[in-house]
């Protein structure tokens, strides 16, 4: 399929208004202000659009919850925080093609009747941010955005909203509270934010990417939109290929396209002729695939059905000198370090399974450590406020379901060499 | 008890629990970044103002370069809000600075994408040159060295980011050990490897 989303962010100045104008910008706007907000419901549900945030619930059906007649304002809060380790999609949309994402942003607020919409951008976008600040300007200024939108007397003001490093901020309740000014820890659920969500106030939170979807679906039709990729799995796709390949980057796609034609075909292989030994196919939270099971569907439905999940489609790629302990340690200290702490199995647990996989990385571990991680992943998941907990335990479980001999070679027979990549030892702060 | 029969409760600071540094000089904003303020104030309800409190820390430690207790007494006073409320922002979120840091800060990304592709030998090049070991300051006040999870740009690896909003992509350990010389020579001039510049 051709580029739809990505088709011109390689060229100079891709980012202006001027530039987005010539390549069709707010045309689905100019259509969605003519169309009435259930009327837009209407089209964005029979497009098949999935929410490309991580879960995949669709995007119509979640508008839809907000309550028409409530006499609070409403809110579009979007999750710009991008913080899955291995995700890298929403940064590259919002720097080279940000019009396609005002537009959607607003024909998201006509829907649910919003006025305002907050861009929660995490703070290590800086230089994006500016870029959004300098292309919004130029947006309010033609009349895209503000007040009198076009002339249809809507009024969508978009703000800009600075996190300031926590993984935790991209759980869409935990993203509320930080941009009310507390911690971003997450709220019990029910209510759910389209209820009861910013300010208390009705609150849809959605991904970048899905709102740079949402133009299209008015621009070309829902029939155009639903005709790409598999059933239920619609529209195109952005995918993100890192780790061991020959050209790491972003790729689009529709959703049947295989996770071997992206690391083979797209993303050009793996280096050196080495042979592939695993993949994570939608960011550190979801199960890792050994190689001989690559040839699925990159979709929402392909990746559950291979056991693991599309989450935030981003594809970590790992060569055959990978030792599968080190990327569990790897991870599991990055969710030690970003557990919000607000329950104790994750905030315990996730300190207690870096520890163990730190001593069995070192070649210091036991076999009974082997069942101590199983046993202690197992008291975090389905166990926690929030899905953090439950994302913890696939880098663990997976690496010791599909992996186990590493593990026992780390155990029996110590640390295995290092590969090239890591070659230079001891390191200074190594733990 | 602890929930696990095997495990002992963990020891030492975690996130969520409250830090609160030490008072440090006087702090008062200076009028252009009240002005600055304000503005920010003026995008939530008026009733709301609390949601300005990371800006106005941003705003502390560019002003300042890292967060005291008289500067978040001052942010409560400004926003109309309980020093605590400011206090639980700043212990929380791991972009703001509580102890007087380098006049570079150079944060190294360690997460998985940036692993597989040598990050660990970028942060033991930047530290053996500058002699210092993660977390650490330089003697003379210029860099420091602190490690980072994923930055969000893991097909650029391995990434840095200086100061929380210069990045660095594609490193190595001999790029990255040019870069702290070329800062100490030219300062922030050097500071120009944003891939934002680049087209393809
Ligand atoms: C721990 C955690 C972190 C998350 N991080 C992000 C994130 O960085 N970006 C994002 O878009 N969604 C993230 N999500 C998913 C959001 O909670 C939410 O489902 C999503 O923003 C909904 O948008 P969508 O319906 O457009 O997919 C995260 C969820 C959890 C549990
Ligand atoms: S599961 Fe972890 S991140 Fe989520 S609320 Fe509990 S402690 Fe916080
Ligand atoms: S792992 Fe380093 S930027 Fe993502």
């Amino acid at each position: 399929m051709d580029p739809v989303l990505t088709k011109h962010i390689g060229e100079p100045n891709a980012q202006t208004l001027d530039f987005s104008l010539q390549h069709g910008a707010y045309a689905g706007l100019r259509k969605a202000l003519g169309m009435a907000p259930d009327e837009i419901i209407d089209w964005v549900k029979k497009s098949g659009l999935r929410g490309r945030g991580g879960a995949g619930f669709p995007t119509g059906m979640k508008w839809g919850f907000v309550p028409k007649d409530s006499p609070k304002a409403k809110y579009l809060c979007v999750n710009a925080d991008e913080s899955e380790p291995g995700t890298f999609k929403d940064h590259v949309l919002m720097e080279r093609n940000p019009h396609l994402f005002f537009e959607g942003c607003v024909i998201a607020c006509r829907a649910i009747r919003a006025k305002v919409c907050y861009i929660y951008i995490r703070g290590e976008f800086y230089h994006l941010q500016r870029v959004l600040e300098t292309e919004l300007a130029r947006a309010y200024e033609a009349g895209f955005v503000g007040a009198n939108i076009l002339g249809s007397g809507e009024h969508v003001d978009i703000y800009i909203h600075r996190g300031a490093g926590a993984y935790e901020a991209g759980e869409e309740t935990a993203l509320i509270e930080s941009l009310e000014g507390k911690r971003a820890q997450p709220r019990l659920k029910p209510p759910f934010p389209a209820v009861v969500g910013l300010y208390g106030c009705p609150t849809v939170v959605n991904n970048v990417e899905t709102l740079c979807n949402v133009p299209l679906i008015f621009d070309r039709g829902w029939e155009w939109y639903a005709g790409i990729g598999p059933d239920k799995n619609t529209g195109p796709k952005l995918y993100c290929v890192s780790g061991h390949v020959n050209r790491p980057g972003v790729y689009e796609a529709d959703m049947s396209v295989t996770l071997r034609q992206l690391i083979y075909d797209y993303a050009g292989g793996i280096p050196g002729g080495r042979q592939l030994k695993a993949v994570i196919p939608g960011g550190s939270s979801t199960n890792v695939l050994p190689a001989d099971k690559i040839d699925v569907a990159a979709s929402f439905d392909g990746l559950v059905q291979a056991g693991s999940m599309l989450g935030s489609a981003g594809i970590i790629v790992m060569d055959e000198t990978t030792s599968m302990v080190w990327v569990a340690k790897n991870l599991l200290h990055f969710y030690e370090h970003e557990s919000c702490g607000k329950c104790t199995p994750c905030r315990e647990g996730t300190d207690w399974l870096y520890k163990i996989l730190s001593k069995v990385e070192r070649g210091e571990g036991e076999l009974r450590d082997l069942g101590l991680l199983f046993s202690v992943a197992d008291n975090i998941g389905g166990k926690t406020l929030c899905p953090f907990g439950d994302a913890v335990v696939p880098p663990v479980a997976s690496t010791l379901q599909h992996f186990r001999e590493d593990y026992e070679t780390h155990v029996r027979v110590g640390r295995p060499p290092l590969p090239p990549w890591r070659a230079q030892e001891e390191l200074i702060g190594a733990h | 008890m602890s929930f696990h029969p095997q495990m002992p409760y963990g020891e030492g600071w975690h996130r969520s629990q409250r830090r609160v540094p030490p008072d440090g000089p006087p702090f008062a904003f200076t009028p252009e970044n009240l002005a600055r303020l304000e503005d920010i104030c003026s995008h939530y309800p008026p009733e709301q103002r609390k949601s300005a409190i990371i800006a106005a820390l941003y705003l502390v430690q560019e002003q300042q370069g890292y967060i005291t207790g008289n500067a978040m007494q001052h942010v409560a006073g400004v926003i109309g809000c309980a020093p605590a409320q400011v206090e639980d922002v700043v212990s929380y979120y791991v972009m703001f600075f509580t102890r007087p840091v380098g006049t570079y800060v150079v944060q190294v990304c360690r997460t998985l994408s940036c692993a597989l592709r040598g990050a660990e030998r970028v942060t033991e090049a930047l530290c053996r040159h500058l002699h210092v070991s993660p977390g650490e300051t330089t003697p003379d006040g210029m860099f420091t060295v602190v490690e980072f999870e994923c930055l969000g740009a893991c097909d650029r690896a391995p990434v840095i980011m200086v100061n929380n909003e210069h990045w660095h992509e594609c490193q190595d350990p001999d790029k990255v050990t040019e870069l702290v010389d070329a800062l100490r020579s030219d300062g922030v001039a050097a500071l120009s490897g944003c891939h934002l510049v680049k087209e393809r």
